[in-house]
C-alpha cells in the first residue's frame, strides 16, 4: 500500500517532531472500510439534464488513528472518497478529520479538521451548527464536511466547556445538473457570495457547554459567525447562487431518562437570516424490551418540529411538522437494526418517509438498505422541487 | 506472583467483579456457626466484597467469545476500565471500548452503577461522533448479543442482594477448596433472575461458580469462574469466565488479558466529556 506508507510516514514523521519518544510507545491503527452502493430513482427524473440512470458509487473512507501510550497524544486522519457513475458534483472527496489532539486531566487541545456533533434529538439537528452538511452525500443531512478549527475544552466537576475558533468557512455542496434531489434551476454551486468581506475566511467562533444532572443531560451553545445554511439568488443565467450571512445563535439541548422513556428538547435563537426567530424540536422515544419474549427492543418516536423564521431566511421543511418513527433492534449477533419514520407537514399534507435496516455479515461486511419517498409533495410546496426524487439504495460495505 | 496456584479455578462471589468489586477477609473463617441463615449469607458475601476493597481503578483487555448452539463463534474485541467506589451504596464507574467487530470499532459505553435504581449509561458512536444517553431500566437485556445480562456485568454489590445460607461442599472448579453455598435474591425490581445460587471458596473468599434462576425459578444459566490470578498480592481476578445458557444451548466466554491496577484513574476519566477525547 504505497499510499498508507506515504500517509503513515507523513503523519508518524510529524509526530516525531512534535513529541519525540512517544511515537515508540503509541499505538497506530488503520482502520475504515470500502463500499460499494447502488441508488436506483423510483421514478424519471423531473427536470432538463437530470440523469435517470441508476446511480453506482464507490467508496473509500480509511482511518489512521494514533495514541500515544500515555492517552494524552493523538492524531486522527481520515480522508473520504465518493466516485459516482451519474452526477460530477456527487464524485467528491474531502478530509473529515486531520488534526492533532492533546487530552490533559482537566483540559483537551484539538487543532486540525474534526467533525463535532451537538444534540439529541432524531428526527432533526437544529443545535448542531460547527459541520456543514455534507449534501450530497446524503439528503437526511447527516454527513458532514471536516472543519478546521482550534478547539479547547475544560472538564470540570460541573461539566464540560468547549470553546472553537473555526478559521475557514466550507461551502456546502449541491446536486449537479445531471444530479437527481436538486431544484428546478442548477446551482451555481463554487460561486457562493458571502455577507462577511473576508468571505470563507471569516473566523468563526462557537463556545458549548455539556453535563448531566441526575436523568438530566444538558447543552448550551453559541455561535457567531457564517451560518452554514445558505440562501439562494437567481443569477442572470437562471442558476441558483448560494448565499451566506453572518448570523448569531443560542442553541438548547435537553434530555431527560427515565425508565424507558427518552424526552428529548432541542431549541435555538437565530439571528441574522431574516427577522430574529426561534425553532424547536421535541419529543420523545419510549422502548419496549423484550418484545413478544424475544431478545428485540422495540422503540417508538415522536417528534414535533416548530421554526419561526419568515422568508428572508434559508428555508426549511421543518416548519410545522410531525415525526413518527420506529426503532426495531433485533439484539442478535449481526446487530440487525431497522428505523422506519415519516415527517408529515400537517400545513401541506406532503410527507417525507425514511427506512434505513443494516445488518452485519461475517465480521467484517455490512449491507444497509435506504429508501426514501416524498409523498403528496404538489406544486408550491416545500419538497415538490424533488417530488419525483422517491429512491432505494443498497450499500455494501468491508470494514478493515 | 502468589504463593499457591490456583490457575484452573475460582471464582468471585460477584461476575464481573473483576472489573467491578470483589473481596477478600481476614478474619472469622467460622461464619457458619452462626445461626440465622441470612445473616450467614450476608457476612460470606461482605466478606468476599471485603476481599476486593481498595483496587482503586484497573485496566484490562478483553476477548468476548459468543458461541451459538451448533458451535459457532463470533469474537469481539473490547477494552475495560474501571473505577471503584468505595462506597457501598455507590456503585462502581466503568468504560468499556469495543475494538471488533470492525464495523463498531470505536463504540464505548459509560455506566455510573447504582445498587437499586437503573444504572446512568452513555453510549459514544465514532461514526457520527455523537453520545447518547440510554435508558438502562432493561438490565436483564443481553449485553452486546452474548449471554451476560446487563445486569451481570455491571458493578455486583453487596447491597444488591438478600442472602440465603445453604451449605458447604468442595467448590466446583476447584475441588480442593471448600465452599459456602450461598442463594441470593435480587433486590432490584426489574431483575431477571427470580435466585441465584452462588459458590463461595472459603480460603481466598471468591467466587467459583454462579446459577441463574429465571423468573419462573427455573435453571437459566451457569458461570463458572476460572483461572483466578492474584494481582497486588491482594485482589484476585478470574482469567476465563464461562457462561452457559442452558435453555437455548448457547454460551459466551470471557477472556481476559493481564489486568493492570492503579493506573491513576480518576472522576475525571469517567465523565461523559471523556467520550469527545477517546478517538
Amino acid at each position: 500500500m504505497n499510499l498508507c506508507q506515504l500517509l503513515c510516514g507523513l503523519v508518524v514523521g510529524v509526530s516525531a517532531l512534535t513529541f519525540g519518544t512517544d511515537v515508540q510507545a503509541g499505538d497506530w491503527r488503520i482502520k475504515g472500510f470500502a463500499a460499494t452502493e447502488i441508488r436506483a430513482y423510483t421514478q424519471d427524473a423531473k427536470w432538463a439534464g437530470q440523469s435517470d440512470n441508476t446511480e453506482i458509487s464507490v467508496i473509500l473512507n480509511p482511518e489512521f488513528r494514533y495514541k500515544s501510550e500515555d492517552r494524552k497524544h493523538r492524531i486522527n486522519f481520515i480522508p473520504f472518497v465518493r466516485g459516482t457513475n451519474t452526477d460530477g458534483e456527487r464524485s467528491h472527496g474531502d478530509i473529515r478529520e486531520a488534526y492533532y489532539m492533546y487530552i490533559d486531566d482537566k483540559f483537551d487541545v484539538l487543532i486540525g479538521a474534526n467533525k463535532v456533533f451537538w444534540g439529541v434529538t432524531e428526527s432533526q439537528h437544529l443545535v448542531n451548527i460547527i459541520n456543514q452538511v455534507d449534501l450530497v452525500e446524503d439528503p437526511d443531512q447527516e454527513d458532514y464536511l471536516g472543519q478546521p478549527m482550534l478547539q479547547i475544552a475544560t472538564q470540570q466537576d460541573w461539566g464540560r466547556v468547549t470553546a472553537y475558533v473555526m478559521p475557514y468557512f466550507r461551502e456546502r455542496n449541491f446536486a449537479g445538473v445531471e444530479g437527481r434531489l436538486r431544484a428546478q434551476l442548477p446551482y451555481d454551486t463554487h460561486k457562493a457570495t458571502y455577507e462577511s468581506g473576508a468571505e470563507e475566511w471569516h473566523p468563526d467562533f462557537a463556545l458549548r457547554y455539556s453535563h448531566y444532572m441526575g436523568d438530566f443531560d444538558i447543552g448550551l451553545s453559541y455561535f457567531h459567525g457564517t451560518g452554514r445554511e445558505p440562501t439562494f439568488n437567481v443569477t442572470p443565467e437562471g442558476k441558483l447562487r448560494p448565499h451566506y450571512s453572518l448570523i448569531n445563535q443560542a442553541g438548547l439541548d435537553l434530555q431527560y431518562t427515565t425508565d424507558a422513556w427518552l424526552w428529548k428538547l432541542e431549541s435555538i435563537i437565530r439571528e441574522g437570516h431574516g427577522k430574529t426567530f426561534a425553532a424547536a424540536v421535541g419529543g420523545f422515544e419510549y422502548s419496549f424490551y423484550q418484545i413478544f419474549k424475544s431478545d428485540m427492543d422495540l422503540g417508538i418516536l415522536l417528534e414535533y418540529q416548530y421554526d419561526g423564521r419568515d422568508d428572508d431566511a434559508p428555508i426549511t421543511i421543518a416548519n410545522n411538522d410531525i415525526f413518527a418513527g420506529a426503532r426495531l433492534a433485533f439484539n442478535d449477533i449481526q446487530d440487525t437494526e431497522i428505523l422506519a419514520g415519516m415527517t408529515f407537514d400537517h400545513e401541506n399534507q406532503d410527507s417525507f418517509i425514511n427506512i434505513e435496516a443494516e445488518r452485519r455479515f461475517g465480521d467484517n461486511f455490512s449491507a444497509e438498505i435506504r429508501a426514501r419517498f416524498i409523498t403528496g409533495a404538489d406544486e408550491g410546496e416545500d419538497l415538490y422541487e424533488f417530488a419525483r426524487d422517491d429512491y432505494i439504495q443498497l450499500r455494501l460495505s468491508r470494514y478493515f | 506472583m502468589s504463593n499457591f496456584k490456583l490457575s484452573k479455578t475460582t471464582a468471585k462471589t460477584i461476575l464481573l467483579a473483576t472489573m467491578f468489586a470483589s473481596f477478600t477477609a481476614f478474619t472469622q473463617p467460622s461464619i457458619a456457626q452462626e445461626q440465622d441463615p441470612a445473616q450467614m449469607g450476608y457476612d460470606i458475601a461482605k466478606r468476599s466484597d471485603e476481599s476486593d476493597r481498595g483496587f482503586h481503578d484497573h485496566r484490562v483487555k478483553m476477548k468476548m467469545i459468543l458461541r451459538n448452539a451448533s458451535g459457532q463463534e463470533n469474537i469481539r474485541d473490547m477494552r475495560f476500565s474501571v473505577l471503584e467506589d468505595p462506597n457501598p451504596d455507590v456503585g462502581d464507574k466503568s468504560l468499556i471500548i469495543f475494538d471488533t467487530p470492525a464495523d463498531i470499532s470505536g463504540t464505548a459505553l459509560l455506566s455510573h452503577a447504582k445498587i437499586l435504581e437503573a444504572d446512568d449509561q452513555w453510549v459514544f458512536l465514532p461514526e457520527d461522533e455523537k453520545i447518547k444517553r440510554i435508558s438502562s431500566k432493561n438490565k436483564s437485556g443481553s449485553f452486546f448479543s452474548s449471554e451476560f445480562a446487563y445486569e451481570d456485568f455491571t458493578a455486583q454489590e453487596l447491597n444488591k442482594y438478600k442472602y440465603n445460607y445453604l451449605r458447604q461442599e468442595p467448590c466446583p472448579n476447584a475441588a480442593e477448596l471448600t465452599c459456602d453455598v450461598v442463594e441470593r435474591f435480587p433486590l432490584y425490581e426489574r431483575s431477571g433472575y427470580a435466585r441465584q445460587i452462588a459458590w463461595v471458596d472459603t480460603t481466598y473468599f471468591q467466587s467459583r461458580k454462579i446459577d441463574f434462576y429465571n423468573r419462573r425459578d427455573s435453571l437459566m444459566k451457569s458461570l463458572d469462574f476460572l483461572d483466578y490470578k492474584q494481582y497486588e498480592d491482594k485482589y484476585w481476578r478470574p482469567q476465563l469466565m464461562k457462561m452457559q445458557n442452558h435453555q437455548t444451548g448457547k454460551s459466551t466466554d470471557l477472556v481476559y488479558g493481564p489486568y493492570s491496577f492503579n493506573n491513576g484513574l480518576s472522576e475525571n476519566d469517567f465523565v461523559k466529556g471523556v467520550l469527545e477525547t477517546l478517538y
